[in-house]
């Protein structure tokens, strides 16, 4: 059995050398949205960038937050909050494949020494009315990207169409590391001393007090509080909104300023605090279609006004 | 003559979709040279695939249509030519034709004489056809799903096309597919090739050009090269051997374009868990074949089958890298199956309310109390019967706790185990209070297959106990989600309820479960307010039946109808039925039924539409035949009914076919509509009871004679 690999990237060099080759590459270098989100795909710099005719390149690490996937930092393999490295391309160039391969070589993956396929997975976020068409790309039986090319978001057709990589960091630091537990990841070493600090050092704590939050603590009927107060402020912004827009007489630019960048927000609230409730096992099997259909209908809703704003 | 190639060079495709392409493609390309007659008489088609391209070979082709020559007629010789001079109508024709006045013939046909052209049509080059008609053909390939990937959408296809080559022998044929212009450049294994292009000097150099850049393009030679390497690579453990899966031999030859195979460990701790347990985390999640040793049980190895190949430092490697993986999602069944321990099943049955079963229905914990009304009722269907051969008690825990898997961690990290995991539990659980040991069994073998069969190959379940439980929940599935509009439409299964029904025949069919359909579709009815789809239940089952008898036993269309048309309730029966139909339709006699039968049912319907009176043969004497026939029938009559009884179909069958001679005697001889209306209404008479009388068994009506 090969020995634990020493001069594998850590796991912040392994940001770094993915940001360079994306930098490199023509991509806006975003920084992780600060909003409670459970997926790259959320940000805006996803979720609204994809949308309207307007090509753009991007990539930025994201934390991703899964109540439910907690495991109180005992699971090896489990993380409550996991690290996306996220990329939109739009559109597709016609060797995106190609560049993600090199992507690869560029973390200290030779090709060569492994076995790559691109199995059929085809990703969707119902509550954003968002799907696509894809693969999950396997390293020696290990998944460590989906590679999506977008066809809707927010319920509406996308032309042209943006390609998603979404790089799974912490598997890939783990695969290259040859560690058997996330906790073991080197995620830096100090230059003067050589000392590693793991990704265990970094983050254990973290893993383990929002596990016993998510699982214990949360205060379920403020959660629904919180839901309710951030979906009624959401609509009325919505509504604000579709009257603003169907104003003929209304001055264009007070209508490119109308704030759904900030009622966007509002659904994402909305949605990590149904990952909440759903951790909590506070929503019942009645009850769950209903609240992520309201979900939907405020990502799908601004969405959509976006997508009429980026006209005026 | 000319080698035709043309490749479709796309990003990955689906595994479960690349055969059906292939094969459409290959026949879209033989339909489009046959009918523009582009095909020699040698003409010879070979398909080909890997993920990443569709080709089709064709050996033969014929580089340009023969020249045709038309023949055209036109107005008659009269209307064309007035004292040998051409008229305005020969003119038109002539123009119209595109020959010249002066080469118009006579021709000279069965209705008289007439102006004809011959006219020269040249044949097109098959480059041209193939540049105008191949695009339409590929894009027209079927795909369970498409994308779209070219701005304003041209077209849709499963991936994005990336190259094309279309050769006509060393020529390139200059057809644009998706925005992409055909060339003579193909493409190599990614990594084992690289990116330089695979130029073809010619077409028929395909497989093997291709072969040289690291891609294996026959999809049998891949098929035998990844057989051979889980032989080769099973061999280096004494006396293991792999375990057969086709469905995962056909998944991975669809992934890979040069296979290898690479076998790894285990840590043998693991073999604790169930097979079963091992084996779908290995087959569904990984794609590796299982090794056995030589005793059969599960030895700790796995086979991984790659898509490269790698000197022995890089098989260290991905072979470590996949027993990581594999090795990880082993502790985590591990895992879960102790941490599930920890809630015995049976202490579980509250927690199904969370559990939906159906958004606008309900919990799995309704439907287990409604599932127990179902058996409840099954049972005592039965014990009517005398059917008491097995153990109600262990029917209602098993219905009982028949869905509390669904609440283990390990069925929602693995739900292809549902129902397996269930029983298995229960095996290690035991149930509390004074339940025997061999009940305990019972139990937990009826949970464990209640999802069997999966398909009409599947076996059904093997106590009367699992039959029962399987039948209950699927029909209890069906009749609730036709209550609420999710009946199956056309092309639209979402619950798989045909699967359901079928599996409910399949039980049926070939258990010796005493039930008919009537039955269970009356035991199925939880509420009143469903009683109103039992009706639609019970034509759905029928459906199922006719489907059964026709597309999985093999019987033919024909006797199928027949058998149904006589009775559809009592799937052992119409089997029986079918069987004994089958076995006589070839007779001469049979036909000579089946067409008097058939006839008979003309008459009769004929003499409802004319509204003429139906009587009775004993209404006036009768001529020899018709008494002869009347006899004949009534002689018969009992004894036909006695052998049915006994379900003697064969027998039965032979001797209503006796009949013939009184039959055909009758026809030649009596006129059956006869003008006086009594000898006619007693004539009918006769003919509906013979008709009614013998049809109990199949309607030999719908027999195809001859």
């Amino acid at each position: 059995m090969p020995a634990r690999k020493p001069d594998a990237l850590t796991f912040q060099e392994l940001l770094f050398r993915l940001q360079a080759f994306w930098a490199a590459r023509g991509c806006v270098l975003q920084q992780p949205y600060d909003v409670e989100l459970g997926a790259g795909t959320m940000a805006p710099e996803t979720f609204l960038r994809v949308l309207g005719p307007r090509p753009y390149k991007v990539g930025y690490a994201q934390p991703s937050r899964r109540p439910a996937d907690g495991r109180y930092g005992e699971n090896p393999n489990r993380l409550f909050k996991h690290t996306q490295y996220q990329l939109i391309l739009k559109p597709p160039p016609v060797n995106v494949q190609e560049r993600y391969l090199e992507s690869l070589e560029a973390i200290g993956i030779d090709l060569r020494q492994h076995d790559l396929k691109f199995e059929e997975d085809n990703w969707e976020w119902p509550a954003g009315g968002a799907w696509g068409v894809g693969w999950q790309v396997m390293l020696d039986g290990l998944e460590i990207t989906q590679f999506t090319y977008f066809q809707q978001c927010g319920g509406l057709d996308l032309d042209p169409i943006s390609a998603e990589l979404t790089y799974g960091l912490e598997r890939i630091a783990a695969f290259l590391q040859d560690v058997d537990s996330i906790y073991d990841i080197v995620w830096a070493r100090d230059a003067e001393t050589g000392a590693a600090i793991t990704y265990g050092d970094v983050r254990l704590d973290e893993e383990l007090q929002f596990s016993v939050y998510n699982f214990e603590f949360a205060d379920v009927s403020k959660l629904w509080e919180h839901f309710n107060l951030y979906e009624a402020e959401g609509k009325a912004l919505l509504d604000q909104a579709s009257a603003l827009f169907s104003k003929e007489d209304a001055d264009a630019a007070v209508k490119r300023r109308f704030p759904l960048l900030a009622t966007y927000e509002l659904a994402l609230k909305c949605s990590n605090l149904f990952n909440l409730l759903d951790a909590r096992g506070a929503i019942s099997v009645t009850e769950r279609v209903g609240v992520i259909g309201r979900i939907r209908a405020l990502a799908v809703g601004v969405a959509k006004a976006y997508a009429v704003q980026q006209s005026f | 003559m000319a080698d035709f190639l043309l490749e479709i060079g796309l990003e990955e495709i689906p595994a479960r979709m690349i055969a059906g392409a292939e094969a459409e493609l290959g026949k879209r390309v033989h339909n489009l040279l046959t009918r523009e007659r582009l095909l020699g008489p040698g003409g010879k088609l070979t398909t080909y695939s890997t993920p990443r391209r569709l080709a089709v070979l064709v050996e033969d082709v014929l580089a340009e249509q023969a020249d045709t020559e038309e023949q055209l007629t036109g107005p008659s010789w009269k209307v064309a030519f007035k004292d040998g001079a051409p008229t305005a109508a020969a003119e038109a024709f002539a123009k119209k034709a595109g020959v010249a006045v002066q080469l118009l013939e006579k021709i000279t046909n069965a209705k008289g004489e007439y102006v004809g052209a011959s006219v020269k049509r040249l044949g097109r080059p098959a480059a041209e056809l193939l540049t105008a008609e191949l695009p339409k053909e590929v894009l027209g390939l079927y795909w369970a799903k498409n994308m779209y990937w070219r701005a304003g959408k041209p077209e849709r296809f499963v991936r994005p096309v990336r190259w094309v080559v279309a050769l006509l022998d060393e020529a390139i044929v200059p057809v644009e597919i998706a925005g992409i212009a055909a060339g003579n450049a193909s493409r190599g294994h990614r990594v084992l090739h690289g990116e330089a292009p695979v130029v073809l000097a010619k077409a028929t150099d395909y497989p093997e050009a291709l072969r040289k850049a690291l891609v294996i393009v026959d999809v049998a030679a891949r098929r035998h090269t990844i057989r051979k390497a889980l032989d080769a690579e099973t061999r280096t453990v004494a006396g293991a051997r792999w375990r057969e899966d086709a469905a995962l031999i056909e998944t991975v030859v669809h992934l890979t374009e040069w296979p290898s195979v690479v076998l790894g460990d285990f840590e043998s701790e693991h073999l604790t868990l169930p097979e079963e347990v091992l084996v779908t985390v290995m087959r569904d999640h990984q794609k590796y074949f299982a090794v056995e040793g030589a005793d059969g049980k599960l030895a700790p190895h796995f086979l991984a089958v790659l898509n490269t190949k790698v000197d022995d430092e890089g098989r260290a490697i991905i072979r470590h890298g996949n027993a990581r993986v594999l090795g990880a999602r082993f502790k985590d069944a591990q895992f879960f199956w102790d941490f599930d321990q920890k809630i015995k099943l049976v202490d579980r049955v509250e927690s199904l309310n969370n559990v939906t079963f159906q958004k606008e229905l309900g919990s799995y914990h309704l439907k287990t109390s409604w599932n127990d009304g179902v058996a409840f009722k099954l049972h005592e269907t039965l014990k009517g019967k005398g059917f008491v051969d097995y153990s109600y008690a262990v029917l209602q825990q098993a219905v009982g706790l028949a869905k509390t898997d669904l609440t283990t961690e390990l069925v929602k990290e693995f739900t292809e185990l549902q129902g397996n995991v269930g029983g298995l539990y229960i095996q290690a659980q035991g149930l509390p209070g004074d339940f025997k040991k061999e009940t305990v069994e019972k139990v937990g073998e009826a949970i464990y297959w209640q999802y069997r069969p999966a398909s009409t190959d599947d076996a059904i379940p093997p106590t009367v106990e699992g039959q029962l439980l399987g039948v209950a929940d699927r029909i209890q599935t069906i009749i609730a989600m036709f209550s609420i509009g999710s009946a199956p439409t056309g092309s639209k299964d979402p619950f798989a309820l045909r699967r359901a029904a079928n599996a409910i025949v399949k039980i049926l069919a070939e258990s010796d479960l005493p039930l008919t359909l009537n039955e269970i579709v009356e035991a199925s009815s939880a509420k009143d307010d469903w009683t109103s789809y039992k009706n639609q239940v019970a034509e759905f089952l029928r459906e199922r039946l006719h489907f059964y008898l026709k597309d999985v036993r093999g019987f033919a269309y024909d006797v199928v109808n027949a058998v149904l048309a006589a009775g559809t309730d009592d799937v052992r029966d119409a089997i029986a039925r079918a069987e004994a139909l089958t076995a006589v339709r070839g007779s001469e006699d049979f036909a000579a039924i089946s067409a008097a039968f058939k006839r008979i049912k003309n008459i009769l319907r004929q003499a409802e539409e004319k509204q003429f009176a139906i009587g009775s043969p004993k209404d006036v004497p009768l001529s020899t035949e018709a008494q002869q026939l009347s006899d004949a029938a009534a002689a018969l009559a009992p004894e036909v009914a006695r052998l049915r009884q006994q379900r003697a179909y064969g027998e039965a069958l032979a001797l209503i076919a006796t009949l013939r001679p009184a039959v055909d005697a009758f026809f030649d001889k009596a006129m059956v509509l006869d003008p006086d209306p009594a000898a006619r209404g007693a004539h009918l008479g006769l003919i509906d009871e013979v008709l009614r009388g013998f049809s109990g068994i199949a309607d030999f009506s719908e027999i195809v004679t001859n």
